[in-house]
């Protein structure tokens, strides 16, 4: 029996074509992916993600918490600031990627935390975490928020979109930099994405969720589902849990050193998995995450072996770019492989060479590569 | 779904028509289009190619995977169609009108794999 989200009625309605998605039936495309992701690249798109687990973290330890859990430094960032970081276990393996807001002015004893889990692993991360917290003996209290509904809105178009369609949530929403937050009157909205264009994360009761995703369309957004928010992220070189990350690799080895804070300068900070990671810094990790551009005919593919001089390595993500025009991936790829260098990808046709590039394909609508 | 009822069809979801010359002309179903999502690559086969029935001789490759499109009848490559490769969103905007390839048949016209509109048709109503 799939899960369902608030909108599904309104996805069928809409003409969607449903798939099983990690247990939930949802939205693949409303007619062509490629068509949804031009949209998203110059205009809007909207994007149902509520099967992702919206979860308060609160209590007088929430902040000592999350600084054991999270691979960055949730004190460092300020009220309404949102961290995207990694969640490890003590081999320094990925258990998730996600991002967490600080909310409102509180601070010390009075903070208050959101996290966003991704839908495969919220019911592992959230015993991973009551099971650390009990560990610890920290005084945290962790609820998670089903009855919520996630919708994203993105594209270069998202604030007018928003404006027309809820100038409510836009008045809250427009002032807000990236990678900040506000919540206000029963709703969240977030200047983040998995697009890698400009673009909100809202937030609200199930029951406002279909209004919601109706004014946006009607305001000029278009209906986008999982098979473009696939290719969208892809091109942004936004790693999908479960395919770019897993247990058993860490941040170093995925493109994700960047969310591994280890301040010299500040208190010690025991986060899991921190002394794996320190091992492996020292020795430097023996694979890394980069980008590969096809140089020839075909798709790249997730688990498609790639040969280089260096030894072999694989593609953890790959398609065909509608940006682009041209096939992209992300590979996980030995450590001595450069930027610059020609490999070969097993392709179903058989070896085609690919360019290894930065694993960063297209930036507001504009290629990178 | 569209099933053109003057083509033959194979339970792998090719087309075909029957030319007055004697050649058949080869494409994919609306159905295997709507299966396959936005096409990306079209790889048509070798012009003088001789083929048997139910061998692999072209691939359509979409968003989410590549296909085989096999011969669905014994026969050498006559002619593909360029436009198919050059715009292979073409398929999925009108699968009966972008054929793939023509082939001549060789050997006798018994043609086992070829099953007629209404039995298509059937076919695909089961797999909704």
């Amino acid at each position: 029996m799939l899960k369902r989200t608030v909108l599904y009625d309104t996805h069928v309605a809409a003409g969607a074509r449903m798939v099983d998605f990690g247990g939930w039936e949802m939205p693949l495309h409303y007619g062509s992916q490629i068509e949804e992701h031009h949209a998203v690249r110059r205009s809007a798109g909207v994007f149902d993600v509520s099967h992702m687990r919206v979860a308060e973290i609160e209590g007088s330890d929430a902040s000592a918490f999350l600084r054991r859990l999270l691979t960055a430094d949730i004190d460092r960032r300020t009220a309404g600031q949102a961290m995207y970081s990694c969640m490890l276990n003590e081999s320094g393996g990925v258990l998730d990627d996600l991002i967490v807001y600080r909310r409102g002015d509180e601070s010390g004893v009075g903070a208050r935390f959101r996290a966003i889990l991704n839908a495969a692993t919220a019911d592992r991360d959230l015993q991973w975490m009551a099971t650390l917290a009990a560990g610890d003996s920290l005084a945290v209290d962790i609820r998670p928020q089903p009855q919520l509904a996630i919708l994203a809105l993105q594209g270069p178009q998202a604030p007018a979109v928003l404006e027309r369609a809820q100038p409510g949530l836009a008045a809250h929403g427009l002032p807000l930099a990236s990678f900040r937050a506000a919540f206000t009157n029963g709703a969240f909205v977030a200047r983040t994405g998995y697009t890698g264009e400009d673009g909100f994360e809202i937030v609200v009761p199930g029951e406002r969720a279909s209004a919601l995703w109706q004014s946006l369309r009607d305001a000029g957004a278009a209906a986008c589902g999982l098979g473009a928010r696939d290719t969208l992220r892809l091109e942004a070189g936004l790693a999908l849990y479960g395919q770019d990350i897993d247990e058993s690799v860490t941040p170093l080895e995925s493109g994700l050193a960047r969310t591994v804070e280890l301040d010299a300068d500040r208190p010690y900070r025991p986060f899991v998995g921190r002394g794996a990671i320190e091992r492996q810094r020292s020795q430097g990790p023996r694979r890394q995450l980069l980008g590969l551009k096809l140089l020839g005919k075909g798709v790249l593919r997730a688990h498609q072996d790639v040969r280089t001089p260096h030894g072999d390595g694989q593609v953890t993500s790959g398609g065909f770019s509608p940006t682009l025009q041209v096939s992209i991936a992300l590979a996980r790829l030995p450590a001595a492989v450069a930027v610059g260098d020609t490999v070969t990808a097993e392709l179903r046709s058989g070896g085609v060479q690919a360019l290894v590039v930065k694993p960063r394909f297209v930036r507001n609508g504009k290629p990178l590569i | 779904m569209k099933v053109p009822p003057e083509l033959k069809y194979t339970d792998s979801h090719e087309w075909v028509r029957w030319e007055g010359d004697g050649s058949a002309t080869v494409g994919i179903t609306d159905f295997a289009q709507e299966s396959l999502g936005d096409l990306v690559f079209v790889e048509l086969p070798q012009v003088g190619r001789a083929v048997k029935a139910g061998e692999a001789c072209a691939v359509v490759e979409s968003v989410k995977a590549a296909s085989d499109v096999y011969a669905p009848i014994d026969g050498e490559v006559l002619a593909v169609n360029p436009a198919a490769a050059e715009k292979p969103e073409s398929i999925n905007a009108d699968a009966f009108g972008t054929w793939l390839f023509r082939l001549r048949p060789i050997g006798p016209a018994d043609h086992k794999r070829l099953i007629d509109a209404g039995q298509y048709a059937s076919s695909i109503a089961e797999h909704k």
